[in-house]
């Protein structure tokens, strides 16, 4: 089967939102340190955890994001109080929902990742790395775009034989 | 006397009270008989598929889809209909996000076969017969049109012009929507002929609703007594008014019973039940897991609550499975 | 530099008027990005990419040539955008920002994309660097297309400031401050100001007098005419924002007229109870007080205050009140209510100290249990001239002791208590030792886990202790109990410790044990963090910007920390942090104004609904309901631009600038535009 190729060499992509205040920066300290890290995750800098709108983790999902990683401030620490709760709920239930439209969980991530935990950056990308290579592609602009290929035939011409008569 | 504007209106996959509305126009609805020449309406008039095929393309001012497109002949039909007219509205949730029927995006279709002529417990078919596209039956050759594998709404199988929405539209902005038709004057391509903004601001329980909710529980609406003269929301129960555009008047919360999003996102808003989500969770009580599950697990069928009518335009779509 | 450095690759089909003229640079930082990152490959890249102008690669960005760079060709070319690929945003977002503007260029068209820390530093195949570097230049190109010309904000500073909290910390801050002609509102929750070093009857390691280093600093607290001192009084409520803060101060009922008493104390003779028979709290309960009193002699104010729970007038009504008619200036006023003040400050200094480790959650030692078992700060009280013994010391039956011992990290560097190092107890359990043996000449020995004394002349005191005749036992005392086996150990406390310098466990009878307890966060550093919205570290002390560079600013524009509120301090570290967190605060002042990130959300009128899902959202009560039109609205100069309410934002109503949802979305698009993995690319479609 083609997909398990794909799946053996495949490199996913993972769009992450990090927190200017802590996450971004332990980035940097990652940085600093010469910390070596899977190169598949992309950041995207917010001023909190708190900015990431549901709508920006569907739509890197959408558009083809084999994962989503959020970084926040540990509890108590956010430099804007709360936001790193506002996330942390809207997570725990957008996780419930993609879940029931089949999207893994492993595929969404959220990590409290203090400014001084460059450390964990590297473990935590290493680690969802290798977890969304084992789930293989999600690639919903292929899925959809294999699906819309229906949408060029007509009745009569082509019919599906797992849809015709079964026995 | 020159020639009246020739109006059409067709259904797809759909309920039929996306027809029902028209007639909700009640007296209104002489006055636009009056105006316009209905040149197709399957439900009402006796039109036929060839009727149309013979019609010059771009002859119909404006055709009035409503229905999601489940079916290839669905798909026939809006692609006929595009071409022969100027203007396409989709009408109502269904051909506007997808409505209901798009909820069956989280099954593949041969889960919803198996279910329908299987599984289902009224069902006996011990020869596991489904249906076919094509059969030959006493020398003919009978055909059905195929069930897609998605649902869809009108846009994405066909350009649509403007988007009526609601689960159906009111008769007052059908009035509306026809009125600015027969005026001329326009709005950008692509405009919801509805009030960009949440419906909250059209609610007549607006003033009551607290600044502070702190979510402890949710309700669902059957499981209380709901008070009539307060906000739903401040009494637990998922209302999707604030997320929903207006236009209906906030007409289900007059009858006490939630909004539940038929009138779909402002323009603001490319997913109308993520952002449902996010506002909703931003205000729950808890901070700890634990006890922000235990809050949650009030929703207990979160796509089916946050896009009850926008599966299909929402950006995911369906449910991501192996069998499409 | 020569012409040879600078590569240029134009790509000239979006140079129209009104579109967006790109102008990308991407930074070789030396090897630091070139030797993981195809400079050259990024250039030809973004050089292809709609609506880039000019793509070069340059040895280093943000030097003098670089910058220039920019310039050069923001004039010549007419760029409307600049992206830099370099550095972190944290680094050089400044630098470039402001080349640009120096060009003419509003700073906001300007982004940048971090390929050092995020990938040169931290990817070790070239190839697969690369290609991440040119993801996030085709996200930020994206970008810059929505970016939108901002104005920056700038607002004026009070020149009033709040301190909280009367210890050293602020008293000092508080004279500072005054001394540069500022006014001062220095509220105190005690009755006096003074803190915990009013209590102390030496300072370590000069063995200064403590009152006579700091009762002078009080009263000229208390006669500066710059100084509003509050004693007896919490901040009840804070709002505003930095340079703008209004507070309001709750000054609780003393049931004496502040401004009349003058500290004769004749009605504390007068009192109907002869003898005192409450608990003196200032004396840790080891002496009586009446109901009626004044905390210390040297107390500042001078002004007596009333026990309510204590008085019997209060309780019963039916005092002959000999106190009121000793009172010839008619002080006392007993139908005294709170009082609320309500200030306007563009800055605060916190500096509300500690408290010590309660010992009797640590029931091995005794404390509560053992009446000779006494804290340290008991002790330094039985040690003070002004104390409850008058300097003398006697064990609580009156014995004067012949042996001591003083337990070491009592609630600190323990595992079931506190993990921290208090830092100030090895030095002040010397100075006991010291102190102690001066005053009975007691056998004193010190346990201790290690012995921590970096500081000026500290080092040199504990050399000085060792030749005075003190015993150093190193290990951590396992329990204090009063169960003799020998008969030295009858009528004793006995000391049972594993000495690991010599490995045996050993049993030390003392007549008094003292306990050296830790420093810890207040128990309402959490309202407190809340009520002033600053932060606080994971054990609860107030959490500084940068432990480095900002060690006594928070993360909250204009409110400073100084002394032990941020973390255990000795006496000079407070003093210093004081006169630290006093410049940071004349600096703003003397600046005026001051400078923010244009980075606040803004609601649109029209579009808000006006469901005020977003209301309860801002920690900052920047947004507010209009009754009138019935919209939210967010003060700009009040919101911090955290976007929280922008993501939460039901009906999409509301912008944040600089991270406005167009924004993100088009660098998710830019990021992800080779995901679709036979995908054709389709050209972004931009407004």
């Amino acid at each position: 089967m083609p997909e398990k190729n794909i799946k053996s060499n495949y490199e996913p992509k993972i769009v992450a939102f990090f927190c200017n205040w802590c996450t971004y920066t332990a980035a940097d300290l990652a940085g600093v340190s010469r910390l070596k890290y899977a190169p598949n995750v992309r950041v995207i800098r917010i001023m909190c955890s708190g900015r990431v709108d549901p709508q920006f983790i569907l739509q890197a999902f959408a558009s083809g994001a084999d994962g989503v990683l959020i970084g926040g401030c540990h509890p108590g620490d956010c430099h804007y109080a709360e936001g790193n709760y506002k996330m942390l709920r809207r997570f725990r239930l957008l996780k419930r929902m993609l879940k029931d439209l089949g999207i893994a969980d492993e595929r969404l991530r959220l990590e409290w990742i203090s400014a001084s935990e460059g450390e964990k950056v590297k473990l935590v990308i290493n680690e969802m790395v290798e977890q969304v290579k084992a789930l293989g592609p999600l690639a919903i602009p292929q899925h959809l775009k294999n699906i819309n290929e229906e949408l060029k035939h007509f009745p009569g011409e082509e019919i599906r034989e797992e849809e015709m008569a079964h026995a | 006397m020159p020639e009246k504007p020739k109006i059409g209106f067709y259904w797809c996959a759909s309920c039929g009270g996306c027809e029902e509305s028209v007639v909700d126009l009640a007296e209104d609805i002489v006055m636009v008989a009056d105006a316009v020449d209905i040149v197709f309406w399957p439900v009402a008039m006796d039109f036929k598929r060839a009727d149309v095929e013979a019609m010059e393309d771009g002859s119909i001012l404006a055709t009035m889809v409503n229905g999601a497109i489940r079916t290839s002949e669905q798909e026939e039909m809006a692609e006929l209909i595009r071409r022969k007219s100027k203007i396409v509205i989709a009408y109502g949730s269904c051909a506007h996000m997808g409505g209901i029927p798009s909820l069956a995006n989280e099954f593949s279709r041969t889960q919803i076969m198996e279910f329908m002529y299987q599984e289902s417990p009224s069902v006996v078919n011990p020869d596991k017969t489904r249906p076919m596209t094509s059969v030959k039956h006493n020398s003919f050759n009978v055909t059905l049109p195929e069930i897609r594998n998605l649902v869809r709404t009108l846009d994405q199988v066909i350009e649509v012009d403007y988007y009526l929405p609601g689960c159906p539209p009111t008769p007052k902005l059908l009035k509306d929507a026809v009125l600015t038709l027969l005026s001329g004057k326009l709005p950008p391509k692509g405009t919801v002929l509805s009030p960009d903004e949440a419906l909250c601001d059209q609610c007549a329980r607006k003033d009551t609703k607290p600044s502070d909710l702190s979510f402890k529980h949710f309700y669902r609406p059957h499981a209380v007594l709901l008070d009539s003269t307060k906000c739903l929301l401040s009494q637990g129960v998922v209302c999707m008014g604030p997320a929903t555009r207006a236009g209906c008047e906030a007409l289900c919360i007059s009858a006490n019973m939630p909004c539940s999003g038929c009138f779909g996102p402002t323009s603001r808003v490319r997913d109308q039940g993520a952002k449902m989500l996010s506002s909703l969770c931003s205000n729950i009580d808890p901070k700890d897991e634990d006890g922000i599950d235990a809050v949650l697990e009030d929703i207990p069928d979160p796509v089916g609550t946050f896009y009850r009518y926008g599966l299909a335009s929402s950006l995911l779509r369906k449910k991501i499975t192996e069998d499409m | 530099m020569s012409e040879n450095n600078i590569k240029m690759n134009g790509n000239g089909t979006h140079k129209s008027a009104g579109t967006p003229k790109i102008g990308f640079y991407v930074c070789h930082c030396g090897h630091n990005i070139a030797s993981q990152v195809d400079v050259e490959d990024v250039q030809k890249f973004a050089a292809g990419l709609p609506g880039v102008t000019i793509s070069r690669d340059y040895k280093y960005m943000c030097s003098d040539p670089g910058q220039e760079l920019i310039q050069k060709d923001i004039k010549e070319l007419g760029l409307n955008r600049i992206v830099v690929a370099s550095c972190s945003p944290l680094l050089h977002e400044h630098t470039f920002r402001k080349a640009a503007e120096k060009a003419g260029l509003n700073p906001y068209f300007f982004h940048m994309v971090n390929i050092r820390e995020n990938v040169s530093w931290v990817h070790d195949n070239r190839e697969s660097a690369t290609k991440k570097a040119k993801d996030l230049t085709r996200a930020a190109i994206q970008r810059v297309f929505f970016h939108k010309p901002l104005e920056k904000k700038s607002v004026p500073i009070n020149p009033d400031v709040l301190i909280v909290g009367g210890g050293i910390a602020g008293i000092t801050a508080a004279l500072t401050i005054a001394n540069a002609g500022k006014h001062v509102y220095l509220v105190e929750r005690e009755p006096t100001i003074g803190g915990h070093m009013a209590m102390f009857d030496k300072t370590f390691p000069t063995l200064d007098c403590a009152a006579c280093i700091l009762t002078p600093k009080m009263s000229s607290v208390k006669a500066h005419p710059n100084i509003t001192l509050w004693t007896y009084s919490e901040v009840e409520k804070v709002e505003g924002f930095v340079g703008n803060y209004k507070v309001q101060v709750k000054r609780k009922p003393r049931y004496v007229i502040e401004e009349l008493c003058v500290g004769c104390m004749e009605c504390i003779d007068a009192c109907i109870y002869k003898e005192a028979k409450y608990p003196d709290e200032f004396n840790q309960k080891l002496s009586k007080r009446k109901p009626i009193y004044i905390p210390f002699p040297q107390a500042t104010p001078q002004v007596v205050l009333f026990d309510p729970e204590t008085c019997i007038d209060f309780k019963s009504h039916r005092c002959k009140k000999t106190c009121i008619e000793s009172c010839d200036r008619k002080a006392i006023d007993l139908k005294q209510v709170p009082e609320y003040k309500d200030i306007n400050v563009g800055t605060v200094i916190l500096s509300t100290g500690f408290k010590t480790y309660n010992a009797e959650l640590s029931p091995q030692y005794g404390y509560g249990k053992y009446p000779n078992v006494y804290t340290s700060l008991e002790i330094e009280r039985l040690v003070n001239a002004s104390g409850p013994t008058s300097g003398e010391i006697v064990t609580r039956d009156g014995i004067k002791p012949k042996s001591v011992g003083i337990i070491h990290c009592v609630g600190s560097r323990d595992q079931k208590a506190h993990k921290w190092c208090s830092k100030v107890c090895c030095m002040y359990s010397l100075k006991l030792a010291h102190l102690i043996k001066e005053h009975t000449d007691a056998e004193v020995y010190n346990f201790y886990i290690d012995m921590r004394t970096p500081g000026k002349g500290y080092e040199e005191f504990y050399d000085k202790l060792m030749t005075e005749g003190v015993h150093f036992v190193r290990g951590r005392v396992a329990e204090v109990s009063d169960w003799a086996l020998v008969p030295e150990e009858e009528n004793k406390l006995t000391i049972r410790v594993e000495d690991t310098m010599v490995g045996m466990v050993r049993r030390i009878p003392v007549d008094m044990v003292v306990l050296a307890v830790g420093l810890e966060p207040r128990e309402d550093a959490g309202d407190m963090r809340r009520l002033f919205n600053i932060s606080c570290s994971n054990e609860g002390w107030f959490l500084e910007r940068h432990p480095k560079l900002a060690p006594v600013n928070t993360f909250t524009d204009g409110i400073f920390i100084a002394g032990a509120c941020q973390g255990p301090k000795d006496i000079p570290d407070s003093v210093a942090q004081a006169g630290a967190a006093a410049a940071e605060v004349l600096s703003l002042i003397s600046a005026g104004s001051i400078e923010l990130e244009p980075n606040t959300a803004f609601i649109t009128e029209d579009n808000c609904s006006g469901c005020k899902s977003c209301i309860p959202i801002c920690p900052y009560t920047a947004i507010s309901y209009n009754e009138g039109t019935k919209k939210a609205y967010i003060n700009e100069a009040l919101c911090k631009g955290c976007g929280t309410c922008v993501a939460a934002c039901p009906s999409g109503s509301i912008t944040q600038n600089l991270f406005d949802d167009e924004e993100i979305f088009s660098e998710i698009d830019g990021l992800l535009k080779f995901a679709g993995i036979e995908l054709e690319e389709t050209e972004a479609e931009h407004a």
